[in-house]
């Protein structure tokens, strides 16, 4: 089997946090944001990746990219570790993987032109490109994205929020990277634009070979675009698997519970649906239950559930972290 | 029994680029205890339609037409006789729970501050129905709770919140703008079957304003979809679903990826939302439409009614469908 493009295995990611009332002495406490997760993205995979807010969703994404430190754990790039690295090769690495940010124009500097904010990263990386040639790329990259070239002199508030996502798009293809991060890309526009980038992306996807990891809170939009989806609770990976077969037959009783939340724009199923299917929020993840951090939530949590740390499990193409049988969890069925 | 009906509503906005007519002849009608939708992307005027009946329009707003509340006309009422109107009788939820709530200011405060505004009560009682009313929107705790700041809370809590104060003198109306845009799916799930709840016990109708098309469908009984301003369909939710009659409605429709779907493609709907500012003559909708032909360019199709469905479209209902 080929490499994977990207392996990250049990990264953990620490933030220091003062707590109220404390003094300046005092030692920081420790928010762990996220802890032992691996995930593995192949060449142009999509890898998508759910939970709600404070999952750890984007710190994952961040730690990958390097502009949060991941405190343990090995990330691979194609073989080598990027925690380990120095940052003069980190540097050379920082081309193949880009990032795409969930709000289109505050992700865009206002005081620059979209031809200037689109061959930024170019000229960053390779300073001594001919101004011929970066004036060629960008307006290639722009016609693949669906701008219009001679937009080029415009400035980001003349733009509409979907040309916006466009033009962020835009900036991070014009490298051609390997693996492009989307946090969010479409959680800020409207439905019928949401649906063109989306359409983009995968265009894009299969034109340039990319992997992506898209991170998004709607489960609908990762189900479509996603190969492999992982699904995130306070800092942990809790079940992972090829899309389709995950969202049409959960296992973990927390994406079950994810899955029956989603309103189906259709009357008659929503009429005879369910109550609300998960009750309670996300605990402070600076006081994570012990054991397995969903029981607090969970429908079938036991006794047991409250001192052994769930292990993960493989059967087959699937991974999850739970050791109750599917069968047992009663949501959404 | 009618309890709000909209003629023709249109407001417009004086700004330094011109006017913008955010919206136009915007008619619509409902009884006490049932439930609508105001569909529509960023622009249509669906936040603008429920400030005008709120009476908060920005100042350089104004509004025209009708707006009839249980026989008494309210739109552009004085502040003072809108006052006595808004809370008791109306009451909105807005979308983002930590702009509208004051920070400075304690939950029990700012509940207890309605109650002796708008029902004369002393603080004591106040306090007691704040209590009650926080109890009634699931807050665990509520008796202690009551005394914390709104940044003590999680989103999902300050949206109870933002419910609570709203249902506080129990109105006959609750609208609700984008009451979910904020939150996670779960929590999201909670407020809506709350949403239901509370509608059965108090018995209030409700405007829910959105763009997600998944909680109308749960939510709501009636659905009104606009765009640049306008009503392009209206009908019952069920029917407006199974037999769209607008191109719009058709495309927004199916430009939602689903959960039990298995589209590779998504259908889009070309182009952008509308610029205000310069909206294109004749449907607002044209530029975007596949049904587009030169009268469309050029009029506004006028409101057709059959039954109990509107639609304003020029296209006949089988080349839609």
């Amino acid at each position: 089997m080929n490499q994977p493009l990207l392996e990250a295995t049990d990264v953990e990611v620490i933030f220091p946090v003062a707590g109220r009332g404390d003094w300046p002495w005092t030692p920081p406490r420790k928010l762990r944001a996220v802890s032992g997760v691996s995930v593995t993205v192949n060449e142009g995979e999509t890898l998508g990746i759910v939970g709600e807010s404070g999952s750890g969703k984007s710190t994952l994404a961040r730690a990958i990219i390097g502009t949060v430190k991941a405190s343990d754990g090995r990330i691979l790039w194609k073989g080598d570790d990027l925690i380990g690295m120095t940052p003069e090769t980190r540097r050379a690495h920082a081309k193949d993987f880009q990032m795409v940010f969930q709000d289109p124009l505050a992700a865009l500097n206002p005081r620059m032109t979209v031809g200037q904010i689109i061959a930024e990263p170019l000229t960053t990386h390779f300073p001594n490109t001919p101004k011929g040639e970066v004036r060629e790329k960008v307006q290639e990259i722009m016609e693949k994205v669906g701008l219009l070239p001679n937009l080029v002199n415009r400035y980001p508030h003349e733009f509409s929020g979907g040309q916006c996502q466009r033009i962020g798009i835009a900036r991070a293809l014009i490298l051609r990277p390997k693996l492009l991060i989307c946090d969010e890309p479409v959680s800020a526009l409207d439905v019928s634009v949401q649906a063109q980038v989306i359409n983009l992306l995968k265009d894009i996807q299969q034109e340039f070979r990319l992997a992506i990891i898209f991170i998004a809170h709607d489960l609908s939009v990762v189900r479509h675009v996603s190969d492999r989806i992982a699904v995130m609770y306070l800092g942990r990976l809790v079940e992972e698997g090829p899309g389709k077969e995950l969202i049409s037959d959960p296992w973990h009783p927390y994406t079950k519970a994810l899955i029956a939340s989603v309103p189906v724009p259709d009357p008659e199923v929503e009429r005879g649906r369910h109550r609300a299917a998960l009750p309670g929020e996300l605990p402070s993840p600076l006081a994570p239950p012990s054991g397995c951090v969903f029981r607090t939530r969970c429908p079938v949590a036991r006794d047991s559930c409250t001192e052994i740390v769930p292990e993960r499990r493989k059967e087959g193409t699937r991974m999850i972290a739970c050791p109750f049988a599917p069968e047992e969890v009663p949501i959404g069925n | 029994m009618t309890l709000l009906t909209v003629t023709d509503l249109s407001v417009s906005f004086a700004t330094n680029d011109g006017t913008v007519n955010a919206v136009n002849n915007l008619s619509f009608q409902m009884g006490a205890g049932d439930t609508l939708a105001i569909v529509g992307e960023s622009g249509s005027g669906k936040s603008q339609t429920a400030f005008a009946i709120m009476g908060l329009l920005a100042r350089n707003g104004s509004a025209t037409g009708s707006v009839n509340f249980d026989g008494t006309e309210i739109l552009n009422l004085s502040d003072s006789a809108m006052n006595k109107i808004r809370a008791r009788e109306i009451a909105m939820i807005f979308q983002d729970p930590m702009t509208s709530l004051n920070p400075y200011m304690k939950v029990s405060h700012q509940m207890i501050e309605v109650l002796e505004l708008h029902m004369g009560m002393s603080h004591r009682e106040g306090l007691t129905e704040a209590i009650r009313m926080l109890d009634a929107v699931r807050i665990p705790d509520a008796a202690n709770r009551i005394g914390n700041y709104p940044h003590e809370f999680s989103g999902g809590m300050r949206q109870r919140i933002m419910i609570a104060m709203a249902l506080l003198c129990r109105p006959r109306l609750l609208i609700a703008d984008e009451p979910t845009t904020a939150l996670d799916v779960t929590v999201q799930d909670q407020i809506m079957t709350l949403l239901a709840d509370i509608q059965e016990e108090f018995g209030s109708a409700m405007i829910l304003i959105t763009h997600d098309l998944g909680i109308v469908a749960g939510a709501c009984d009636q659905t009104v979809v606009m765009y640049g301003g306008r009503i392009m369909e209206a009908g019952p939710t069920a029917e407006l679903f199974a037999t769209p009659g607008h191109p719009y409605t058709t495309g927004l429709i199916s430009a939602i990826p689903r959960l039990d779907g298995d589209d590779e493609v998504l259908p889009t709907i070309p182009g952008e939302p509308p610029n205000m500012l310069g909206l294109p003559p004749g449907c607002p909708f044209n530029p975007r439409c596949a049904l587009a032909r030169e009268v469309c360019t050029q009029t506004m199709p006028a409101a057709e009614i059959s039954g109990n469905r509107l639609r304003a479209c020029h296209a006949s209902l089988e080349e839609v469908a």
